[in-house]
């Protein structure tokens, strides 16, 4: 995975509280192999009217925000179901940084898993980066993961990330291969816990 | 010996399954049951990809649950047929239990676990659906995982994890008459809000919740992830263990009451320590249901929908107003006067077979006005229900008795709620759109979606009851 330093980009004044993964893609497309590219999705019904035509009135539509490599959000930030497509969404249309109060949990976890930055400020400063004229007139801000800071305009946030989550994504490191190194740990575990919860194995297989 | 420090229930499943800590907190832990379903292809290929081999497929089960079809003859695009194929072949592939499409146990996967004693108390069961907490109920630390995890966990059969917090929720007295876990769970969610539970594992304890059936505690651990907490759970007792005997994956005969003894040392230590506590009252929960597009939107059904104008918060009073825009309502209605289009019955959250009793003992005898789906969780439940003349209920009554599946609740297999259509709904999300592209859904327990197809309108069911067993 591509290591995750700084960003510069613009971000869209999404400003939408508790986004749902159901908004962010909806269930029907979820059948498309990641090779088509899932950028196409994001956000789908809401960015559209029932004629299927874009919406003037949706950030995301704005020309300012078209090429927006950032997202800025209010509370609740993907919560509901566990499809990690609502994070393919936002990575395949270019947006590796969500800024919010808070995320739903699963989504926070396939964020990182994918290279995307979800950042947490305070709903305060949410208010004010949704109103700062840099991210309202798309002229671009700037990420800094190993500060933790956002730089907008003349005004500088300090975001939160877990400590773990921040390596990650600085060294763009695979779980998989970080895992594996502990496989002397695993078997240890397995032949002690088979002796105190025998009850754990599947009982019968049919 | 050295006695431990009291511990939580989520302490003691926690530590049972670390593997190592890393310095930053974060725990490597063991995988007891991983469960696939169609929508887990991202996982395989991940797999695929790393040209691994799914390393216990001994502990992995395949449920075909997301994409099957639930009515005879339905046509279903290549696309989704192919996932159905697809979930089958890998099963195949990797030598993994698979209950798929056709298999006389098929169902949804939060039903089909549980009732098969593939689910059991103080082990930990993730999969790609964020229902997983489901199984909190038989005593199980449960959560659901992105496709990322999915490819871990086929991988290595572990799953690394941050501490969550502690939370627990104690609903002290009796439950009223004519209320389900559903009721419960709306509830809480109206009063905590969708945000609340963050980062924390619920353990739900207090009389109330004692109270419940299996069945109701299934519904209640299910709807825990729409609190935004990571899973919800419930000590294993007298009430689980009597459910679990006999099941045919649990442990059988003296290997039972083995287990059962450990099973029992699970509770929460007397003085352990939560990092939030919540108590509430059994008797100050009425019958409840959703009027907007988020399951904190719920209210009891003798309420009115709230006025935007009189939320002090702008931020909030802008999500009501979208809310009821997207629901076509009006602020200050009664929600006994919200009509519905279409009833719907089923899903991981309410299609067991209480459930389908609770409707059906609403239906005996009358008609719907409103057409509507009836879907079984499972195989096994179908059977049964129609074993007890149920499925007659419904048909007699106008609903369609359909097959197990997901089905209306997501709307993957083509079982939607048509645009602008107004569903009363067992599921558990009211998002725009859930059950299809413009739907509008209402969130109740099976009784007020039976009594809802009975009126035509959201109705509290304790009216249609009166004198009738459930």
């Amino acid at each position: 995975m591509k290591p995750f330093t700084t960003l510069d980009a613009t971000a869209c004044p999404l400003g939408l509280t508790n986004v749902d993964t159901d908004q962010l893609i909806p269930a029907r497309f979820m059948q498309t192999p990641r090779s088509k590219g899932y950028g196409q999705f994001l956000f789908h019904d809401l960015r559209r009217d029932g004629d299927g035509q874009l919406r003037d009135d949706f950030p995301l539509n704005d020309p300012r925000y078209a090429t927006c490599g950032i997202v800025v959000a209010r509370k609740n930030f993907g919560c509901g179901s566990s499809r990690e497509a609502g994070v393919y969404v936002l990575v395949d249309q270019g947006i590796t940084c969500v800024i919010a109060p808070s995320f739903g949990d699963i989504f926070a976890a396939n964020s990182i898993k994918n290279g995307l930055l979800p950042a947490v400020l305070s709903e305060a400063d949410i208010e004010m980066l949704l109103n700062e004229p840099s991210v309202v007139e798309g002229r671009g801000i700037r990420v800094d993961l190993e500060r933790q800071q956002i730089v907008a305009g003349n005004r500088v946030f300090d975001f939160a990330i877990r400590a773990d989550w921040k390596k990650q994504l600085l060294n763009g490191w695979d779980d998989v291969d970080m895992t594996r190194s502990y496989a002397a740990q695993i078997k240890a575990f397995n032949a002690a816990d088979s002796q105190t919860r025998p009850w754990a194995q599947p009982a019968k297989q049919d | 010996m050295k006695s431990r420090a009291p511990r939580t229930i989520i302490d003691k499943i926690w530590d049972a399954h670390t593997i190592v800590q890393r310095d930053d907190g974060d725990c490597l832990l063991w995988v007891d049951r991983h469960f696939v379903h169609e929508g887990s292809h991202h996982g395989f290929a991940y797999t695929k990809a790393r040209g691994a081999q799914v390393a216990r497929p001994d502990l992995t089960f395949g449920m075909a649950d997301h994409y099957v079809p639930t009515r005879t003859g339905a046509v279903q695009p290549d696309d989704t047929r192919r996932m159905i194929r697809q979930l089958q072949e890998n099963a195949a592939q990797h030598g993994i239990t698979c209950f798929g499409e056709g298999h006389a146990r098929q169902g949804i996967a939060h039903v089909v676990a549980p009732e098969l004693g593939i689910t059991l108390p103080g082990l930990l069961i993730v999969c790609g659906d964020s229902h997983t907490s489901t199984h909190g109920a038989l005593g199980a630390y449960a959560f659901g995982i992105g496709a990322s995890e999915v490819a871990h966990v086929l991988m290595t059969q572990t799953i690394w994890q941050s501490r969550p917090k502690r939370m627990r929720l104690r609903i002290d007295g009796t439950l009223a008459p004519g209320l389900s876990a559903k009721d419960m769970a709306l509830s809480i969610i109206s009063r905590i809000g969708t945000g609340y539970a963050q980062g924390c594992a619920i353990e739900y304890a207090g009389s109330a919740v004692r109270g419940l059936s299996v069945e109701g505690r299934l519904t209640l651990c299910n709807m825990s992830i729409e609190s935004g907490s990571r899973l919800g759970l419930i000590a294993p007792d007298e009430t689980t263990f009597a459910w679990l005997r006999g099941r045919s994956y649990a442990p059988q005969g003296d290997a039972f009451d083995a287990a059962v003894a450990d099973w029992r040392q699970l509770a929460s230590d007397d003085e352990a320590v939560f990092d939030r506590e919540i108590v509430l009252d059994a008797k100050d929960i009425a019958p409840t249901a959703t009027w907007g597009t988020s399951p904190e939107h719920a209210a009891a059904i003798t309420a009115h929908i709230p006025d935007p104008a009189s939320e002090a918060d702008p931020t909030k009073a802008e999500a009501l107003r979208d809310a009821l825009a997207y629901m076509d309502l009006k602020p200050g209605m009664a929600l006994t006067d919200i009509p519905i289009d279409r009833v719907f019955i089923g899903s991981c959250t309410n299609s067991r077979i209480e459930d389908l009793r609770a409707a059906a003992a609403v239906l005996a005898g009358r008609h719907a006005i409103v057409p509507g789906l009836v879907s079984p969780g499972s195989g096994t439940v179908k059977r049964q229900a129609e074993e007890e003349g149920l499925d007659r209920i419904f048909t007699a009554a106008g609903l369609e008795w359909a097959g197990p599946g997901c089905s209306m609740c997501v709307g993957m297999n083509g079982d939607v709620v048509p645009a602008g259509e107004r569903c009363a709904s067992t599921t558990n999300r009211n998002f725009k759109g859930r059950q299809g592209k413009g739907s509008r859904t209402h969130l109740m327990s099976p009784a007020m979606v039976a009594a809802a197809a009975v009126t035509g309108h959201l109705t509290d069911p304790r009216l249609l009851t009166e004198g009738r067993q459930p």
